[in-house]
């Protein structure tokens, strides 16, 4: 691909791996400094419980063998990081003997549907503000205006979220309360399933396009504005071309690519606040279960989403980086040296 | 932007040091009308918390103390809860506790941002590079889950404890604005010419490139408070983080777990939302005035 050789590639890609690295890293370590050693009065605790639990003693036993207490740290770091590396973490604690990965897989695609479209909704409207307020052109009306989309902007995603939910769905009962799909209807790609699953999402989408949208129309202004004085703009506007034209395929096209670095750097944000997005609306995704699993003191499912939480990111961060060069044609990764 | 003075200060030659500094920074309060209004937004609800933690008893915070349920009254000016905490009794320590919490957090955060980013961007070298890539790592890796796992773990943590944890996670972003700002002002004259009267690197770092980073480190503590706020009510609304002790991010735990919002009982989460709003308005108010003397081509952009 042009602008990418192999020595930048191959970094990104380590970038990746030392990512899910540090992530385990700190999933194993973090238990075991905690003070007054938490494993070993989970599996007590456990040991007393299971007394009464049909399949109690193999679960209890389950749990000592995946954390291998009798063998040495660095054999347990070890294994630890194996299973990591195979999508295998172990099995829940709540809901014995199931698979965490298959407590967590059903909920990734909830997750990935509407932190992705809420975040690309964002990025396209916050783009398109943006650049409609920094344009000589706008109407003053319109001006005045569209800073009313970035209200939302003070607060953390969740709690606007908790006051749409407050307005439209307890209040004014428009909008489903909790969930992600209306179980009345069958699970099967049709008009009225699409439909329950679009009503359902409007909410927690809203509440996360609308708390960012400021911040990126903000931004994209101030890089537009940037854009005013340089020689191609100049040169676009001698040549007589629109000014529309020269908004949307010189300014905005120039602008376009910081903001998608941008991007890169505020996903762990994101993440991290639709997370608590989906537990106001009780949203099946990853946080949802996470919140489940801590009210249940599930570690095994805390530990496996929080890790695959770290990854996503780690891997929308990586493919930003790879296409970055091709979105923006002035940065080469190539070596200076190689031509 | 000053460095050492050379001559010491006789006590009227201080005195007018003293004035001076005060001039500016009324001056620069006047200027920045935005960064004042942030400031007086957030130093009304300190003093809201600190006066009335004086006035009010904080007994009446106490589960059971009063009636469950109760719409506000003259008495309960913001109701009770549905443990029978006077909720006004509780945002007003509330609101101390997550300001400490946020401030602690944002001083642990760019003071070990600062030391990481001055020193490697100083000295460069296989540290400097293992620290910058580690705070590359550290800043895809969402804050939040990492906070979860801890706390998790560590049920029965203190408010300060808790503001340290959450400051180790939040020094990434400051290291490495400083650590930028600190190899670009590393190549300027005035570094050289102190190295030539013979100072050590020390002193030069301290003396000649850490009082030109002082809107930087100033952007990156309002950046480090915000962020910090922001993580440690995200985790106490889970129902992690301090137990025992009123914050705002615990209220709004209580009230979600208990349904506040489909019972109609919105002076349980309505205060601490639009306490959390202000606080929010305030720094964000703060941080997008600073950019300007932190991020000079931004021009009239805001915060990234």
């Amino acid at each position: 691909m042009r602008g990418l050789d192999l020595r930048y590639f191959m970094r990104r890609i380590g970038m990746f791996f030392l990512v899910i690295f540090v992530a385990a890293t700190f999933n194993f370590f973090i238990p075991r400094l905690a003070p007054g050693n938490p494993i070993g009065a989970i599996t007590s605790r456990m040991a007393n419980a299971s007394a009464g639990i049909e399949n109690g003693q193999a679960m209890f036993e389950a749990y000592r063998k995946r954390f291998g207490l009798d063998e040495p740290i660095y054999i347990q770091y070890a294994k630890y990081m194996w299973n990591t590396v195979r999508f295998d973490f172990g099995q829940s604690l709540s809901a014995y003997p199931a698979d965490v990965w298959e407590i967590i897989r059903p909920a990734i695609g909830w997750s990935i549907g509407l932190i992705g479209v809420s975040v690309l909704l964002t990025f396209m409207l916050g783009i398109t503000i943006g650049a409609v307020l920094a344009w000589k052109g706008t109407p003053q009306i319109v001006k005045a205006l569209l800073p009313i989309t970035m209200i939302g902007g003070v607060l953390p995603y969740y709690l606007l979220g908790m006051l749409l939910l407050y307005l439209f769905a307890f209040t004014t009962k428009l909008l489903p309360m909790s969930g992600a799909y209306d179980s009345a209807i069958p699970k099967e790609l049709s008009g009225p399933y699409i439909g329950t699953v679009v009503r359902h999402a409007l909410l927690p989408a809203l509440s996360i396009i609308l708390t960012s949208l400021g911040t990126w129309a903000l931004t994209m202004r101030g890089l537009i504005v940037n854009t005013i004085g340089d020689d191609y703009m100049l040169l676009a506007d001698a040549k007589g071309l629109p000014k529309r034209r020269i908004l949307w395929w010189y300014s905005v096209r120039n602008a376009i690519p910081p903001q998608v670095m941008h991007l890169a750097i505020a996903l762990g944000y994101v993440v991290s606040g639709a997370i608590l997005v989906e537990i106001v609306f009780s949203y099946p995704g990853l946080g949802y279960q996470l919140y489940m699993a801590i009210v249940n003191s599930d570690y095994t499912v805390i530990q496996g989403i929080t890790l695959i939480l770290a990854m996503s990111v780690g891997l929308c961060v990586l493919i930003i980086d790879l296409v970055y060069p091709r979105l923006d044609p002035r940065v080469t990764y190539v070596a200076e040296n190689s031509g | 932007m000053q460095t050492a003075t050379l001559s010491t200060p006789t006590s009227t030659q201080s005195g007018s040091i003293i004035l001076g500094t005060v001039r500016r920074t009324i001056a620069f309060f006047r200027e920045n009308r935005m960064f004042t209004s942030g400031v007086v937004l957030l130093l009304a609800l300190l003093l809201f918390g600190l006066i009335g933690s004086k006035l009010i008893s904080p007994k009446k915070a106490d589960l059971g103390a009063n009636p469950l349920n109760l719409s506000p009254t003259w008495e309960h000016p913001l109701g009770t809860d549905g443990f029978g905490r006077d909720m006004l009794a509780v945002m007003v320590i509330a609101i101390p506790n997550t300001f400490k919490i946020g401030f602690l957090a944002g001083a642990v955060g760019v003071l070990i941002g600062t030391l990481i980013g001055l020193f490697g961007g100083y000295y460069k070298g296989v540290a400097d590079s293992i620290f910058s890539s580690f705070a590359d790592v550290m800043l895809v890796i969402p804050t939040l889950a990492i906070l979860i796992t801890v706390s998790a773990y560590v049920r029965v943590v203190t408010v300060e404890i808790m503001a340290v944890i959450v400051g180790l996670l939040a020094w990434p972003l400051p290291a490495r604005v400083i650590r930028s700002q600190t190899l670009s002002l590393r190549e300027r004259l005035f570094v050289e010419v102190a190295k030539l009267s013979g100072s050590s690197d020390f002193e030069i770092i301290i003396l000649q490139i850490l009082p030109n980073l002082t809107a930087y480190l100033a952007a990156a503590f309002v950046g480090a408070v915000s962020s910090g706020i922001l993580a440690s009510v995200g985790v106490e609304v889970l129902g992690l983080g301090p137990q025992n002790v009123p914050t705002l991010g615990r209220t709004l735990y209580y009230a979600f777990n208990r349904a506040a919002l489909f019972r109609g009982m919105w002076w349980w989460w309505g205060p601490p939302v639009v306490t959390l709003a202000i606080i929010f308005a305030g720094l964000f108010q703060m941080s997008v005035s600073l950019d300007k003397y932190a991020n000079p081509r931004l021009k009239g952009a805001a915060r990234s």
